[in-house]
This record gives structure tokens, C-alpha cells and sequence, in this order.
């Protein structure tokens, strides 16, 4: 276990202390309440029909073939669909996507949703589906580059700018004693969270409650309440745990916006859970880009020039274009940076933001051309790293809030044994012959915080009760904001109630970019420091408490005690303070949010250093990552057992976008044809060896008040390129496509 | 039309009424309220939904409600005893082998199913036996550290 020293020192002991999950035992005996597991009386089964074309018009349905099977009670088309008080296609706030709730009978991508069936069963509402059997009039489907509309977006990412740099990139490339062009091509990837999609609507006069997973629980209310003309507060959203998220389960889609307008139309409650198939279009993904990177190199293996290009895929209607050249912008030290986007619209469903969206593939191209120009100037890619490394942040000259990268360099090269790396490819074969490789990547993602809010109450026993939003999509929310808020309150967690993950609770914000236990943390620890300053204002006002006249900054709390700072003798508990002020309970508040002060003057960024090994059959060109150790420096960790699981699971991540994911587009229909399970690859127990995550200690005073920059998405990004300069060091060929399938490495091996 | 089904759940009797078309899984959760069993793919492929029919490890999508007529079903909700947990249940939660959850379940009642069969596995049986069993967040090798723990523990007992 890593380093679990107190820091800032005000936090309590339980801060930093490996903890078993909090909701492990109701998750383990199937106790815990998914969405979908909701089954309210009278309850109405719906589920969409979807369009099997990609571009074109729907021109006939048999509705009434529907509407004749047993059980169904309504079908809605566009010719029907009762309205909403929302355009579908206009945006809604920063995160709001354009979707389709039948608003008309156009069809944009393969997979959307065309019609919504009704029954009484699940059943009746799939074979309803079946039966409306629609005719389309299609237009050639554009899924392929060359097909797709080339355009220059406005923005890229959640408004991100198109071009950042510094510097003259032709006079370094110029000046330059190697120069190297690179190019990349990563796939379209779907977030596949294990739980579908699923929500619950039921209505009471104009009030709704809804039972679905959702990462911005009170932003989203928000969403829902306009498409019904309905206060957000009417609504209660209940989303106590997400079977996963990873990007995809924040804002509203057509399907739930359907579900919820059929609940009240029919006056029952309705269920939709999408299929496995159905999440594969309408419910975003990560989109292809093609990258290009061109480096110049000096003599000492030193850049002088990064221009790193990325052309990002969106659909023909709406705009989210994969930052991914951004990971240039702050890694590697050179004199002139360049990083630019460009997009490709085809006709596909709005990609959106996946499991470190921008860095994930943006690292997966910068990573493999690092390791390519190591190779060009003849050096180990650990020196050419540490030749480049970024003391301040290349483009701004800001300084890091802090940056424990080379020590992360440090022990993962250690732990891994990489020093005895031959420089050459196809230099190592393990017992079996399997030709052997070792390869590394640095990872890398930037520490967002988002608006939260929280209460927190000391209540007479001396326990205490603390609230927000907080979603809990498996990173461990309910357990690491829980930690938190009792540090604050000087309380051990077992002694602290966690009110969390429904919407009628303070807003922690949304749970994504890594953010959730800075900033719902971040409000629980100030919550928490409210109540006790509180609870100390009494104690110290009070003549006949022993901590009369210490002022309310005066005092710690701790173990449920107040203390005098200056004189520990002094001290007196929760309880016994609120019994002789006679009230029962103290109330605190707090906020979380970035201090724009810190942002301006640091560069905020996570590191870490992912080293991997991967063996390669040299007669089948099967690779297997064999080996995988990263170390990571993220500021503070809150709870190692649970970060330690965010490192992995991020790991693993980046071995599948290095080796197995890939959603792959017929040409002639534009629809996906590996959308399920059995044909979209991800890894399984086999394909995953022994891994370590070595937390590497940073404090950082200036990131946030709690030192924390978050954990959720950095192990993919150093992850891929290991993996893929391991099958280059195995074989002596490099990937350029991912994920690399056998056939791309077979010609290096005959 | 609906049918009358007789069977075992988790030690105790249960008849239960459904259509003839539904799957174990739906008749599982809509029926009886265990909801334990999940539903992630529908086609087999993801292993949330599995369950012991006799013994054997099945994904209850691909069973027709029907075909549990007269065998014994086990899920996890029967894994407990009473307030205590099954040494597996206490491994994955030692051992960080969950983190979204919705996964485990299924994961449990094939770890189980493996461990009756085959008590002290190799690291590799476990990987194999669980291949079938995804995990998205992902938990793969600290599940084969909690399998190992629990059936070392379960060894001894």
C-alpha cells in the first residue's frame, strides 16, 4: 500500500485508509438496486424500433400489425408522438446532444430509434417492435472517410479551442537533425457500460420520478424537466448505483425522453432497458480519428518541433470531435507545439465523451511517435522521455501544481525490471519461443473540477449526517466522498450517515473527467468544516464548556471530540456540547469548485508511467499482454483499495483500445455489424494478466483544497502505447491502426 | 396463455406462473423479484444473468422460464446464509473484486460453480472458467486474487 500519511493535516486518519466499499455487502448479495431492477405496480414494458438503414426516410410502418399483438397498448411514431416541449434537435447547456424522439420520419445513422412500442409485457413490446417491418427510402450510407463531409468544426470536445500552440514548428522542423510524420488511425469504440440503459418513469399529477442511471444527477433533472415543461425540482431522480458510465450515461437520450412521455400519456408506470444491440448508436461512443504527428529531433534526441493533427468523426447533425491532439499540448518539452483538429461527418449516432475522451487516443498516436523517435535517434524510450521531459507546462510556461512524473518513471522502470531492456526489437523469446517484448507510455490527464454543493449536520447522538448527489458508477463514490465528509467532521465513516445518488440532495456535480472526488469532495469537506466550526462556536461562547473562549478556529476536531489546539487536555464531545446548548443538531454548507486563481497560475495534469510486456506467437501472431505495471502520481489519494481499482480497470482499458475494441461499419449499409457482445471484443478475465498499479505520493497545494486530482480515466492513456511499443519491441513491426489485429504483425514474422 | 411452473429457488419451493416464450432471467426478476441476476447482453455472451439450474452453470437469458420445471435453481441471493456472507462474497469485497456491481452477481454464482467443482484451481482454471463473466470498470486479476483467497479459505474450512 502506498503512502498514507495525513495531508493536508487538518484531514482526519480515516482519509487515505485502504476501505473496503461501503455498498460492497449490498452489492455482493444482489441487494443493491439498479435501475432496471424497479418493477412498480401496473408497470408498462416499452422498447424502441430501430432503424436498420443509415441515411434516407421511413416511409411505411405496419402499425397496425402493432397495435394488434396481445399486450401492446400503444405504439408512437412520428405521426402520433404526443409533443414535447423541447426541440430534440436543439442543444440543452454545455453537455445537451441533439436526439432523436421521433420528431420526424428522417433517419440519421443505423441503430436510431424510429418507433417506441408499449405492452405488457416485455415480450409483447419486442414482438410489436418486429412487426411494424418498415419501409425506408435510402440515400447511400457515408460511414468511410472518404465518403464522409470534411468540415472545420467551431469547437472541439465540451467547447475546447481547434488550435493551441506556441512556437514556429516549420523553422523547428527545419532546424531539425531527424524529422519524422507519423500517421494513426484509431476505431470508433462504444462505452458498453455492463448495465444498459434503462429508466423507469412514473408520474403523479405534474411530479415524476424516474429510476435510471445518471453521472450528473441534478444537471440532468434539469434536462429531463424541460422536454416536459415541468420545475427540475418536480422531478425526483433516483440513481443510487450505475452498473458503469464512462461518459455515456449523463445527459437524456430520445429513448428515455419517450419512456417518460409514454408514462404520463398512459397514466402507468413504463420501463425501457435498452438491448445490448440498441446501445450501439443513440447512446454516444468514442469516434474514429486520424492522426497525424510530425516531429523534428535534434542531435541529442531532443524535439524541436510536435505538431500534432487530429481529424475527429461526428454524425451529420450534431458536433462532438475528439480533442485527442490536446494530449500534446502538456506533456513533452519542445520549442514549438503544435496541436490542430479537423472533422469527418458520417452518418453514425454523436460520438460524446468515453473514458478519457481527447487523451485516450490522442496518447495511443503521441505514445507509439514518441517511442519512434527514440528509435530514430538510437535511444532507450525511458531516456528519450526523461530528454524531453516537461519541467513546465510546454505551450503556457506555467508551472505544474505538481509533477511526481519522473519518479513515476522512476519505479515503474524499477518494478518492471526495464533496465535490462535490449534497445533492438526481437531481441527476447520466453520458454515457449513466444517472441517477447517490453514496452512503455506515459499517461497523462488534466484534473477538471465541476460546480458541487453539499450539507452536512452534527446531530445530537454526536454522529452526523452528510448529502450530496453523488453518483456512483462503481469508482467508489459512496465509500471516498463518505471518507471526506467524516475527516471533516473529525468523525470515523462508520458514524456518518451518507445521504447520496437522488436528486432531491445538494448537486455534486457531474461524476465524469475524473472530477467527482475533487470537487463532491471538495464540498463535503467544506460542508463538514462548516458544522464543526459551528458546533465550536457554541462550545467556545459557552462559560461552562472547557473550550470556552478558544474561538471557533481555536479547536480540532477529532474521534467525535472537539480539542483545544493550543492545549489537548481541553476538550469536549459533540454530543455533550449540543445537549447543553439544547439544540439538536448543527448544520453546515459547503461548495466545491476550481479556484480560477490556481488554474490561471498552474498547470493542473495527472501523471503517470505505464510499462507493459506483451509475448507474440511467432508462427499465429497472437498477442497477449503478459505483464503490466503503472505508476501514477494523481495528488492526493483518498482511498488506495479504490484507486487502486480505478487504475486497473483504466489499464485494462487501454489494452483493450491496443488490442480488442473496434465497432466495424458495413460500407454498403452504414450499420455495425459486430453490435453485441459475441462481436465487439472486449477483454475478458483470459486476456488480463497479473497487474499493478504503484501509487506514487504528490502533495498538492494548489490543485484544490483537498489536494486531489483525480483517478477514473488516467490508466488508459499511457496504457495503449506501452502495449503497442511492446508488440513493436516483440516484433520489429510498429502499429499505426488500432486496436493491432494479427494480420497487421503476421508479414513482421515470416 | 401461461404456465405453471414447480421448482427449487435457492432451497425452497417455488411455483411460479409465466408466459411460455419468457426466459428464466425475465421470470426471475419480474416474477419472483430476484433481481439479483442481470441482464447485460441477452445473447449469452456477458454472463451477468448466470445461474445453477441442477448444479450447472447456465445463463438464465438463454433458459425458457419453463425449462426449470422440476430442477433446482440456484442464484445469488442464495449465497448468504442468513446475515453471513459466503467466503466469495467476502473475498470480492476484500479484495476489491467489484466496483460498479452489477457484474458481480453473475461472477459469484460462477465462481461458486467452479470452486464445487474443482476446489483448488490454478490461476489460469480461474481465468478460463470466468472468461465468460464480463467486467467493464474492469475487476479482472483482483477476481482471480478473491477466487484464490475465498477458496483457500473454503479449503480450510
Amino acid at each position: 500500500m502506498p503512502d498514507t500519511l495525513p495531508f493536508p493535516p487538518r484531514m482526519g486518519s480515516n482519509a487515505g485508509q485502504p476501505l473496503s466499499r461501503r455498498d460492497g455487502p449490498l452489492k455482493v448479495t444482489g441487494a443493491a438496486t439498479f435501475a432496471a431492477d424497479n418493477h412498480p405496480e401496473g408497470m408498462l414494458y416499452a422498447v424502441p424500433a430501430t432503424a436498420a438503414i443509415a441515411r434516407g426516410r421511413v416511409t411505411g410502418m405496419n402499425v397496425a400489425a402493432a397495435r394488434a399483438h396481445p399486450g401492446v397498448v400503444e405504439v408512437y411514431t412520428p405521426a402520433n408522438r404526443p409533443p414535447l416541449m423541447h426541440d430534440p434537435d436543439e442543444k440543452l447547456g454545455l453537455f445537451g446532444m441533439r436526439m432523436e424522439a421521433l420528431q420526424n420520419d428522417s433517419v440519421r445513422y443505423a441503430g436510431q430509434p424510429i418507433a417506441f412500442v408499449v405492452a405488457e409485457t416485455l415480450e409483447a413490446a419486442t414482438e410489436g417492435a418486429a412487426l411494424l417491418a418498415p419501409e425506408y427510402a435510402a440515400e447511400p450510407a457515408r460511414v468511410t472517410a472518404e465518403t464522409g463531409e470534411r468540415y472545420t468544426p467551431e469547437r472541439v470536445g465540451f467547447g475546447g479551442p481547434l488550435s493551441v500552440g506556441a512556437g514556429d514548428i516549420e523553422a523547428g522542423l527545419a532546424a531539425a537533425a531527424h524529422r519524422l510524420e507519423t500517421r494513426f488511425e484509431t476505431p470508433d469504440q462504444y462505452h458498453n457500460a455492463m448495465e444498459p440503459h434503462a429508466l423507469v418513469a412514473q408520474w403523479d399529477g405534474d411530479k415524476l420520478t424516474l429510476d435510471t442511471p445518471n453521472q450528473a444527477i441534478v444537471m440532468a433533472c434539469g434536462l429531463f424537466a424541460a422536454y416536459f415543461g415541468i420545475p427540475a425540482e418536480n422531478i425526483h431522480l433516483r440513481s443510487p448505483f450505475l452498473g458503469g458510465g464512462f461518459g455515456s450515461k449523463a445527459v437524456p437520450t430520445g429513448a428515455q425522453i419517450l419512456t417518460i412521455l409514454a408514462a404520463r400519456e398512459l397514466g402507468r408506470p413504463v420501463k425501457l432497458a435498452l438491448t445490448r444491440q440498441q446501445m450501439f448508436g443513440p447512446v454516444g461512443h468514442r469516434a474514429r480519428t486520424w492522426q497525424t504527428l510530425r516531429m523534428g529531433l535534434d542531435g541529442a534526441g531532443k524535439l524541436t518541433a510536435l505538431h500534432h493533427h487530429s481529424t475527429g468523426a461526428t454524425s451529420s447533425f450534431d458536433d462532438f470531435i475528439e480533442p485527442a491532439a490536446a494530449a500534446s499540448r502538456t506533456l513533452y518539452a519542445s520549442p514549438a507545439i503544435l496541436t490542430t483538429h479537423d472533422g469527418i461527418r458520417l452518418d453514425t449516432g454523436t460520438p460524446g465523451a468515453m473514458r478519457a475522451p481527447g487523451e485516450a487516443s490522442g496518447s495511443a498516436a503521441l505514445e507509439v511517435a514518441i517511442d519512434e523517435a527514440a528509435e530514430v535517434c538510437g535511444m532507450n524510450p525511458l531516456a528519450f522521455r526523461l530528454a524531453n521531459y516537461a519541467e513546465v507546462e510546454p505551450i503556457t510556461g506555467k508551472p505544474y501544481s505538481s509533477k511526481a512524473l519522473r519518479e513515476c518513471y522512476e519505479a515503474g522502470a524499477k518494478a518492471f525490471g526495464w533496465a535490462s531492456r535490449p534497445l533492438a526489437p526481437r531481441q527476447m523469446r520466453d520458454e515457449a519461443g513466444m517472441l517477447t517484448g517490453w514496452g512503455m507510455g506515459t499517461a497523462v490527464f488534466h484534473c477538471p473540477m465541476f460546480p458541487a454543493s453539499a450539507e452536512a449536520v452534527i446531530r445530537a447522538d454526536g454522529t452526523a449526517v452528510i448529502r450530496t448527489s453523488g453518483a456512483d458508477m462503481g469508482q467508489g463514490a459512496w465509500t471516498a466522498l463518505a471518507q471526506i465528509g467524516a475527516a471533516a467532521l473529525g468523525l470515523d465513516p462508520d458514524q456518518v450517515e451518507f445521504e447520496s445518488g437522488h436528486s432531491h440532495l445538494p448537486d455534486a456535480g457531474v461524476a465524469g473527467g475524473s472530477g467527482h472526488t475533487a470537487s463532491a469532495g471538495q464540498a463535503l469537506h467544506n460542508a463538514g468544516e462548516d458544522a464543526v466550526a459551528r458546533l465550536a462556536e457554541l462550545a467556545s461562547t459557552d462559560p461552562a464548556s472547557p473550550l470556552y473562549g478558544t474561538g471557533n478556529a481555536g479547536v480540532l476536531a477529532r474521534r467525535g471530540r472537539l480539542y483545544a489546539r493550543d492545549d489537548e487536555s481541553r476538550s469536549e464531545s459533540y454530543a455533550e456540547i449540543l445537549a447543553r446548548a439544547g439544540k439538536p443538531q448543527v448544520e453546515g454548507t459547503g461548495k466545491g469548485a476550481r479556484d480560477p486563481a490556481s488554474a490561471e497560475t498552474y498547470a493542473l495534469q495527472a501523471h503517470g508511467a505505464v510499462f507493459a510486456e506483451v509475448k507474440v506467437d511467432p508462427e499465429l501472431g497472437q498477442m497477449r499482454v503478459s505483464r503490466m505495471i503503472g505508476a501514477f502520481a494523481a495528488g492526493r489519494i483518498i482511498n488506495p483499495k479504490l484507486a487502486r481499482s480505478q487504475y486497473l480497470g483504466g489499464m485494462i482499458w487501454g489494452l483493450s483500445f491496443a488490442l480488442h475494441e473496434e465497432a466495424i461499419h458495413d460500407r454498403r449499409t452504414g450499420r455495425i455489424v459486430n453490435a453485441d457482445f459475441a462481436g465487439y471484443h472486449v477483454p475478458v478475465n483470459a486476456d488480463v494478466p497479473e497487474m499493478e498499479a504503484i501509487m506514487i505520493h504528490e502533495d498538492d497545494p494548489h490543485v484544490n483544497v483537498l489536494g486531489v486530482k483525480g483517478v477514473g480515466e488516467i490508466g488508459i492513456t499511457g496504457s495503449v502505447g506501452a502495449v503497442a511499443n511492446a508488440i513493436w519491441h516483440a516484433t520489429g513491426f510498429r502499429p499505426h491502426r488500432f486496436p493491432v489485429r494479427i494480420e497487421d504483425v503476421l508479414p513482421s514474422l515470416s | 396463455m401461461s404456465v405453471t411452473v414447480s421448482t427449487t429457488v435457492n432451497g425452497d419451493s417455488v411455483d411460479f406462473v409465466c408466459a411460455p416464450d419468457e426466459t428464466l432471467l425475465d421470470a426471475l426478476r419480474g416474477r419472483l423479484g430476484l433481481t439479483g441476476a442481470k441482464e447485460g447482453c441477452g445473447t449469452g455472451d456477458c454472463g451477468a444473468c448466470s445461474v445453477t439450474l441442477n448444479g450447472r452453470l447456465v445463463c438464465s437469458c438463454l433458459v425458457l422460464a419453463v425449462e426449470a420445471e422440476g430442477q433446482e435453481i440456484a442464484t445469488v441471493e442464495g449465497m448468504a446464509a442468513g446475515e453471513t456472507l459466503h467466503p466469495l462474497q467476502r473475498a470480492f469485497i476484500d479484495h476489491a473484486a467489484l466496483q460498479c456491481g452489477i457484474c458481480t452477481p453473475g461472477i459469484l454464482v460462477a465462481a461458486k460453480a467452479l470452486l464445487e467443482k474443482t476446489p483448488d484451481p490454478s490461476d489460469e482454471e480461474v481465468r478460463y472458467w470466468l472468461a465468460g463473466n464480463l467486467c467493464r470498470c474492469t475487476g479482472y486479476d483482483k477476481i482471480v486474487r478473491a477466487v484464490q483467497a475465498a477458496a483457500a479459505e473454503m479449503r480450510r474450512a
